[in-house]
């Protein structure tokens, strides 16, 4: 067998391991956005008004509304949970072995990604499932179409997370990555509110929305839940996809230390 | 050309200079203790050695590849084994003997056949199934070596591999290693504890990121112990 493949596969059987070891981060991440959900969603319907906005075509519940931007938030805190274990690894010395393996180092991190990417979807598809369960559901097509949107999405958040790995040196320093990329990636986004909201009440705001990346990785997923395609989304999140991807491999570069930084 | 060779290396970490202009040589087949004091730089020329960090100043050659240029090539004959444990203790020896075998694109029979030479040679094949996290710290580090050795590298590196062990695992591991010579294996063995160099090895004292003293333990100690020259040498300011 190839040897690109062996490792490929190696690296997923590992996270599989580590997933099936890790069985209440699973449970935990799957409380976080049903806690939102049935929660959070049941006590802001009242308080918000949707119009009727693509993809919809009718009017929807507020808890119909988030279940994408929900989706995103699993992605989204599941690259930075596997950014935070390949900070983990390195402290730990077993990146050491991912990095002194003679494959390039691109491949052995782009196969993390696709490891960590793969336990993401399931994590979704768990949440959908349970969402269905409480009676929010989606046209049956749109469970098999949303599948590239999240492969995508979280392709992208991974590769975010991969970035922030680079640079950051400590445990420690994780508890900056909650306050200053999950939560304002997550509040400024189209997630829980639609953007024209959001320009009612500041251009500025509305601004940063439409330009962070995870508004689109949002929006990509609800366009694809309703069966339909939304080109520009697409566009933003491959594009955001490739620029966090090189700047990792840029930080993972072992001659980037060469300037005289321990790592 | 087989064994390492290292010509001019050099390192700093900002203004402060860890390695200053290092050249040596171990030829195939040759035990090359590497004798330093804690902070004598002996991380960081593990750290240029397996490419962790590029030097900007000097050439690494790994059984005749050049690290910068051919740097997978180069590493493809290194076997590492690093200060720090990198087994995941939940893993079994077997699965995580495997892992790495992966890692070097070693897959199937030939994957099953390595794994069970390496652990035979360090006597671990009857441990092959035990989780890391039951093994004591002994078997964890021959499990690492086992590991390094899958791939038949031309070139072995420890990294002070018997740090935190009692006296006879340590002289267990250190019989262990010198074995590996015999089949033609290069050995550069890191470590401050003069009682692992034996008057055959060839020996470098590093301190403060200069080579203080190179050739073998038997002539660089001439008639005193080991331990005496390594502190004459060592007390020094550099």
């Amino acid at each position: 067998m190839n040897a690109y493949l062996t490792s490929l596969l190696a690296i997923l059987k590992r996270e599989a391991l580590r997933f099936v070891h890790q069985r209440e981060r699973f449970v935990a991440a799957l409380v976080r956005p049903l806690v939102w959900l049935l929660v959070f969603a049941a006590g802001f319907r009242a308080a918000l008004g949707l119009s009727i906005i693509p993809p919809y075509q009718t009017y929807i519940t507020y808890e119909t509304y988030i279940v994408p931007g929900l989706c995103g938030m699993i992605m989204l805190f599941n690259g930075m949970q596997s950014s935070l274990s390949l900070v983990y690894d390195r402290e730990m010395g077993s990146m050491k072995l991912l990095l002194t393996s003679p494959l390039p180092r691109w491949w052995l991190l782009l196969c993390k990604l696709l490891g960590s990417n793969a336990i993401s979807v399931l994590q979704v598809y768990a949440f959908l499932t349970i969402a269905a369960l409480f009676g929010i559901t989606m046209p049956v097509a749109g469970y098999v179409m949303v599948l590239p949107a999240l492969i995508v999405a979280g392709l992208m958040l991974g590769a975010l997370g991969l970035l922030l790995s680079s640079f950051i040196k400590q445990l420690e320093n994780f508890a900056g990555v909650m306050n200053f990329v999950i939560f304002p990636m997550f509040f400024l986004s189209s997630a829980l509110y639609p953007l024209w909201k959001m320009a009612e009440s500041s251009e500025l705001l509305y601004t940063i929305c439409a330009l962070n990346p995870f508004t689109h990785a949002v929006e990509l997923i609800r366009f694809a839940l309703y069966l339909q395609f939304n080109g520009p989304a697409l566009g933003w999140a491959v594009a955001a996809t490739g620029v966090f991807t090189v700047a990792a491999l840029w930080g993972y570069n072992p001659a980037r230390t060469g300037a005289g930084k321990r790592r | 050309m087989s064994g390492l060779h290292v010509s001019d290396l050099g390192f700093a970490y900002g203004s402060k200079q860890a390695l200053d202009g290092l050249n040596f040589d171990v030829g195939a087949g040759r035990f090359c203790a590497l004798l330093g004091p804690n902070g004598a730089g002996k991380s960081t020329l593990f750290a240029l050695l397996t490419r962790l960090l590029v030097a900007p100043q000097g050439a690494v050659r790994i059984a005749g590849h050049d690290l910068s240029t051919a740097p997978r090539t180069a590493l493809a004959k290194l076997g590492i084994v690093f200060q720090q444990s990198t087994l995941d203790l939940d893993l079994t020896v077997n699965q995580n003997l495997r892992y790495f075998a992966a890692l070097h694109g070693i897959a199937g029979r030939d994957a099953v056949r390595r794994i069970d030479s390496a652990l035979d040679k360090l006597d671990m094949r009857e441990r092959a199934n035990e989780k890391a996290r039951v093994l004591n710290g002994g078997h964890r580090r021959r499990t690492e070596i086992a590991r390094a050795l899958i791939h038949d590298p031309a070139v072995l590196l420890l990294d002070e591999a018997t740090v935190g062990l009692d006296a006879a695992t340590r002289a267990s591991i250190t019989d262990h290693v010198h074995q590996l010579t015999d089949t033609g294996t290069t050995v550069l063995w890191a470590t401050h504890l003069t009682d692992e160099v034996r008057d055959d090895d060839d020996l470098i004292i590093l301190h403060h990121g200069k080579i203080h003293a190179q050739g073998t333990a038997r002539d660089i100690r001439g008639k005193d112990a080991l331990q005496d020259t390594f502190f004459s040498l060592t007390s020094e300011p550099a």
